[in-house]
């Protein structure tokens, strides 16, 4: 018989998260990140979780990776000494960027540092046109001096990216394939046909370089890591986590390793899929929340929506052009700096400012008493009564009450005039406002209404803040699932394998040439094939097409859905029809008699969807008695109040109780406010819902 | 006590949440437009205003020129519309240089926001469309009538139902109808999306009016505005600036002083109003002289009009910063955005060692266009018709303690157009952008450096080029403290001769345009440059060894 068992493990920043789950049953591990050989990390945690479970290695059927080592190499600038080499006339394009201030006022701020200095940015005789023209033939007589170049630097990875390359991959092809024979083996080279065929010739070699950076370091890593499994007797086959949702095999991701950013914030947007999929919720809103960030992301119809572009390592967090712009298929979230460890303080204007900078895990808030001063969002939940001193992370770690109200008093109470709980109070509205609002934002950039979703509240913070957004954003319902501490982890459990291709092909929708566009899907799709195939061993793959369009003239696209079939000439009128469908949707109205296009086309084959289990009507059962009360401050009513804490594993499915409470749990507290009641569904969620 | 507290807090709240309203408008107009200038530069603007016209928040998408013209340009609306006469509904527009945002390009499209039947709030927007008609984004008009189509104070939509008539002439009258027609309707649905938040927003928070907020918010403003400016020393500086102009040189004066918490800053003795248009209306000088002095003294206060209204302008009309009717102004930015370094100037004064060196200035807006009819009709029989625009950004000056940024706008707050984008709507191609050597002025911190440009034409055919925004041919970004002047600008034909002068020239057949633009001021003596640093842009190719050694007293 197959081996069963499923592993999955999530490198983050500061803790490894291991999950195991054999049938129905799931143990989970945390150890800290070792930087320096992240599989160390990952070896320990598996075996804490084999020892807890009593299963073997060759009990585990399959392995499924993420990690942020790619974000981190990027952020901390340690990937490999990279060339890039570009259409003669334009080394800077990489270095000029948007040529754009992203904070009008600030007269000091500074733009992203490229990857490759100058010096490492060479130019070869060569030019196509938008429509694949030669205007200028390829000098193939100067790349063996270019080599030498390369070679003399001790350069170990090459980007390539050619003007109009997106559409057009013949003197990009023929660059790769002449320095493959002139440099050694251990020089990675990537093109930008390949890593990112999109318009914009920016944003495309940007995301070239960022894979050829850090390729060399991930592949090394992923094969230590294959080895490292190998030598523990494990048989089951290893699969990665990639920023846009989908698992792709150890190979690809050596190849395309920028894909694997953000990889842990991903499966967390999964976990909520399932746990939509579940309760048959169409519209969800995924709240993450950790110690460093908070990440929002949007479910329609049960699924995430997905992007192509990322910015990576903003020198400012919140601020919009200040890193390193990738396209990468990822899952469109936003991730601002609020979590358990931003730091609070009064700005000029005597305005509270919470974040983005973050106090981390050393020194931490000021409560965990080592050596933090300024208070932070942790600190401001701990006086107002939110979480229980004794038993936060399971009463590992002791935290300090007095310190926490001192600092909130000094930094924020005196400076404002504020007393007792109040600056507290003051710091949590805050940050749940500026949650609230990058929601509601990112909301109108993806031309959602916020107020249907159902919230999906996970990672260590969320609980705490949950009701709380909710009233903010006008949402009614709120599911907080099992083991939300290492929610990233279990949501790579129920991944699919999957692989999305992206081209750009500007068709016109009045005028369709089905035709092309058959040829381009048909060649797509098979590619995609390719990679995802080899995964699914007697499972059929799924397929999965994307048209961006727009009117023509525009500059941003909307996504529809295109059926996957072979397209005749009619379907552009269809396309058209749920193009302006949506953008009125989006939008609020329509542009008459006006010709929309097709700019980018993606493909994404993956692996057949999970059938999840459906959540079950549960028995009404009696409430437990509570474990003890706490005096908690609630926003919504602007007062404090006396809330019953009950233990989240003494209330039974279909058991309720009203809010004000609070239901402990060794990873979080669930806050459940004034205005709600709360209950334990038939698969041990807590649901909070608004009461009328 | 807790009610206050309370109280404040929800205060504090509701004008973030205005902020991100006005975000979510910008947004919304920034992926809706057709114009490149507005999508990929992001050239528009995008606010909140009370029920008297008065600006309470901006997005922080968009372009400073056009906030801050924004801010005044809603209040001229109720002259011609009371506010009791307005219903659900409406929607108003103009494109008066004067009363709007400088130009007849930007549409300003205004929004009343009525909760129930009652009046609460306005939206307003901003967005440059690509033709107005006239003679086109050129400088060579003599007046405004001859620059295109002015739409006075009129309904774009009466109680939901769009004008098609007054649409009908905006489009007859643009070169580019359908581009136009979107970024009209682009404009007017921003405006209702900010409207539906704010509607949401005043029903969750329970408000009836955002009296008590605006006041809050322009109270608080005014008071950073007022607490930062208080802190500066008292005094009067000036400051000169030669300019190239367009038929004459001109000169821009500045007199800034600042008393008993008070500053305003005098234009008086500028040139009389040049004869071609790159005249800066009051308003939009104003709006850059206003940035000058806010990005350097309180760049942290919230834009809106409490803090704005603690900086005084001074002008005299006829002069190139306040022009009358119908001077001409459609390049209204090549004298406007000097006015940040001419503020600046006085400021280094004023606070010495903090200012950065002078910038390139004006943003080169690069209109391209087919050469029909401007050239016999054979040599464009067969050719493609365009228009489109790209940018050609210098350099920003150095900084106290930092390099000038290489070839990005300001005080301008737009970025560029890609290549490819622009290749995908015309036949012209990009033949070179690189960084240009030598063109960041040399000084302790250098200046930005600047960049050359090649453009040519795929078909065997001339094209034409606006040079209406070629600034800084003649007078260089000057530097600071001891620093060097950055690199003149040049835009010359690729066979060898210059452009003339401003006006729309042809670019033939198989020649090009080559377009050098002015690189930043250097900030310091250049001979205190960390010899790292020195080295280190040597090796890049930014600096040459010759210029090295002759600019600063480089050894090696």
């Amino acid at each position: 018989m197959k081996p069963q068992a499923k592993l999955a493990a999530d490198i983050g920043g500061t803790f490894t998260d291991i999950v195991l789950e054999h049938g129905p049953r799931r143990w989970s591990g945390k150890v800290l990140t070792t930087t320096q050989a992240p599989e160390l990390g990952v070896i320990e945690g598996i075996g804490l979780v084999l020892a807890q479970s009593g299963l073997q290695p060759q009990d585990i059927g399959v392995f499924i990776h993420g990690t942020t080592l790619a974000t981190n190499a990027l952020i901390e600038r340690k990937g490999a000494k990279t060339a890039f080499i570009t259409t003669e006339g334009f080394r800077d394009i990489i270095e000029q960027g948007y040529e754009k201030r992203f904070d009008h006022y600030d007269l000091m701020i500074d733009r992203p540092v490229p990857l490759v200095p100058r010096t490492l940015r060479f130019e070869v005789r060569e030019r196509l046109s938008a429509d694949g023209d030669v205007l200028v033939g390829l000098d193939e007589t100067a790349l063996e001096g270019l080599a030498h170049k390369i070679i003399a630097e001790d350069v170990k990875a090459v980007a390539i990216g050619f003007l109009h390359a997106y559409a057009h991959d013949a003197h990009e092809t023929r660059v790769r394939a002449v320095l493959q024979k002139l440099l050694p083996k251990d020089v990675t080279i990537c093109i930008s046909s390949e890593v990112a065929p999109e318009i914009r010739e920016y944003e495309r070699f940007s995301t070239t370089i960022a894979n050829a950076y850090v390729r060399p370091l991930m592949a090394s890593y992923l094969y230590r890591m294959r080895d490292q499994m190998q030598a523990m007797q494990f048989t089951a086959p290893l699969f990665l986590m990639m920023s846009g949702g989908g698992l792709t095999t150890l190979d690809t991701a050596g190849r395309f390793p920028i894909r694997l950013v953000e990889s842990g914030p991903a499966g967390g947007a999964i976990l909520a899929a399932q746990i939509a999929a579940e309760c048959a919720l169409p519209d969800v809103l995924s709240f993450d929340m950790g110690g460093t960030t908070a990440k929002i992301c949007l479910l329609t119809d049960g699924e995430p929506e997905r992007a192509r572009k990322f910015e990576i390592a903003r020198a400012y967090r919140d601020m919009k052009g200040s890193g390193i712009p990738v396209r990468i298929p990822v899952i469109e979230m936003v991730e601002i700096g609020a979590g358990g460890g931003s730091i609070a303080r009064v700005d000029k204007l005597s305005r509270i400012i919470v974040g983005p900078d973050s106090a981390g895990s050393t020194p931490g808030p000021v409560c965990y008493g080592r050596g933090g001063t300024e208070p932070a969002v942790t600190d401001a939940n701990l006086a107002l009564g939110k979480i229980d001193p004794e038993y936060f992370a399971g009463g590992k770690i002791a935290l300090d009450e007095t310190a926490a109200k001192q600092a909130l008093k000094k930094n924020i109470g005196d400076k404002l005039g504020l007393k007792d709980f109040w600056p507290a109070a003051g710091v949590t509205e805050i940050v749940e406002e500026n949650m609230a609002n990058a929601a509601r934002v990112h909301a109108i950039e993806r031309g959602r209404d916020i107020s249907r979703c159902t919230m999906i509240a996970f990672g260590g913070g969320a609980p705490l803040h949950a009701c709380r957004l909710a009233e903010k954003v006008g949402v009614t319902a709120i599911i907080v699932p099992k083991g939300a501490g290492v929610g990233s982890a279990i949501g790579f459990l129920r991944a699919p394998v999957a692989y999305e291709i992206t081209r750009s092909a500007v068709v016109s929708l009045e005028s369709f040439d089905a035709a092309r566009v058959n040829a381009l899907l048909k060649n797509m799709t098979h590619d995609a094939r390719a990679v995802v195939e080899p995964a699914l061993g007697q499972a059929k793959a799924t397929v999965q097409i994307i048209a961006d369009c727009r009117y023509i003239g525009q500059g941003h696209e909307i996504r529809v859905s295109v059926p996957v079939k072979t397209l005749n000439g009619k379907d552009g009128v269809t396309l058209k029809a749920a193009f302006e469908r949506q953008y009125e949707q989006v939008y609020g109205l329509r542009i008459p008699n006006q010709e929309a296009e097709a700019i980018t086309w993606s493909v994404t084959v993956s692996s057949p969807a999970i059938k999840p289990k459906r959540v079950a009507k549960a028995k009404p059962k009696p409430a437990p008695p509570p474990r003890s009360k706490r005096t908690i401050y609630d926003p919504a009513l602007g007062k404090q109040v006396q809330a019953p804490v009950f233990w989240r594993f003494d209330m039974q499915p279909g058991a309720t109780i009203k809010g004000p409470a609070i239901i402990a749990e060794d990873e979080t507290s669930t806050i459940v406010g004034a205005n709600f009641k709360a209950s334990i569904n038939s698969l041990g969620y807590i649901v909070l819902e608004r009461r009328r | 006590m807790s009610k206050d507290a309370l109280a404040a807090i929800r205060t504090q709240v509701m004008w973030n949440r205005l902020i991100a309203v006005v975000e979510e408008q910008a947004q919304s107009l920034l992926r809706t437009a057709f114009g490149t200038i507005t999508r990929e530069a992001g050239d528009l603007s995008a606010g909140v205003y009370d029920t008297q016209g008065n600006m309470i928040a901006q997005a922080m998408t968009g372009t400073p020129g056009h906030v801050n013209t924004m801010a005044t340009a809603v209040k001229h609306f109720f002259k011609h519309f009371p506010q009791a006469t307005m219903k659900p509904g409406d929607v108003f527009v103009t494109n008066d240089p004067w009363l709007g945002t400088g130009h007849l390009f930007d549409y300003v499209m205004m929004t009343p926001v009525f909760l129930g039947k009652k009046l609460v709030a306005f939206f307003a927007s901003t967005c440059h469309v690509i033709d107005v008609g006239g003679v086109g984004m050129s400088a060579k008009a003599n007046s405004s009538f001859e620059e295109g189509t002015l739409i006075p104070h009129m309904h774009i939509r009466k109680a939901g139902k769009l004008n098609g008539e007054l649409l009908a002439i905006i489009l007859a009258n643009s070169r580019s109808p359908v581009e136009v027609k979107g970024d009209i309707l682009s404009l007017v649905s921003a405006n209702d999306t900010g409207a539906r938040r704010l509607i949401g927003m005043m029903r969750e928070f329970k408000l009836t009016s955002l009296d008590t907020l605006a006041k809050h918010i322009l109270t608080q403003s005014e008071k950073g505005a007022r607490e930062a400016i208080k802190a500066l020393p008292e005094g009067e500086w000036s400051y000169e600036m030669p300019l190239d102009g367009y038929e004459r040189p001109l000169l821009l004066k500045s007199k800034l002083t600042i008393r008993r918490g008070k500053i305003t800053v005098d234009f008086s003795g500028s040139s009389a109003a040049s004869l071609f248009g790159i005249n800066s209306p009051r308003t939009y000088s104003h709006a850059y002289a206003v940035f000058g002095l806010k990005a350097v003294i309180a760049p942290h206060v919230p834009n809106n009009i409490g803090s704005l209204s603690c900086f005084d302008l001074v002008t005299e009309p006829g002069t190139i910063v306040d022009p009358i009717r119908p001077s001409p102004v459609t390049a209204r930015h090549v004298i406007g955005q000097m006015l940040a370094d001419s503020v600046f100037g006085c400021l280094a004064q004023a606070l010495p060692g903090t200012v950065q060196a002078e910038s390139a200035g004006p943003i080169w807006i690069l209109s391209l266009y087919s050469a029909h009819g401007r050239v016999p009709p054979e040599q464009t029989a067969n050719a493609k018709r365009f228009a489109v625009i790209n940018m050609g950004l210098g350099g920003i000056g150095g900084r106290p303690g930092k390099d000038g940024l290489a070839t990005t706008a300001f005080p301008s707050g737009v970025g560029t157009i890609p290549v490819e984008v622009t290749e995908t709507q015309c036949p012209l191609y990009f033949k070179r952008k690189h960084y240009l050597a030598d063109s960041g002025g040399a000084g302790q911190w250098r200046g930005g450096a600047s960049q050359l440009i090649e453009i040519a034409n795929r078909e065997n055919a001339p094209f034409a080029i606006s040079a209406a925004t070629f600034d800084r041919i003649h007078h260089p970004a000057l530097g600071r403290d001891g620093g060097l002047p950055g690199c003149t600008g040049a835009a010359r034909h690729g066979s060898g001769s210059d452009l003339p002068d401003k006006s729309i020239h042809v670019i033939a057949s198989q020649d090009s345009l080559v377009l050098e633009t002015p690189g930043g001021g250097g900030f310091g003596n250049p001979a205190l440059r960390d010899r790292a640093l020195l080295e280190a842009d040597i090796a890049a190719g930014l600096v040459t060894l010759a210029a090295a050694r002759r600019d600063y007293g480089f050894e090696g």
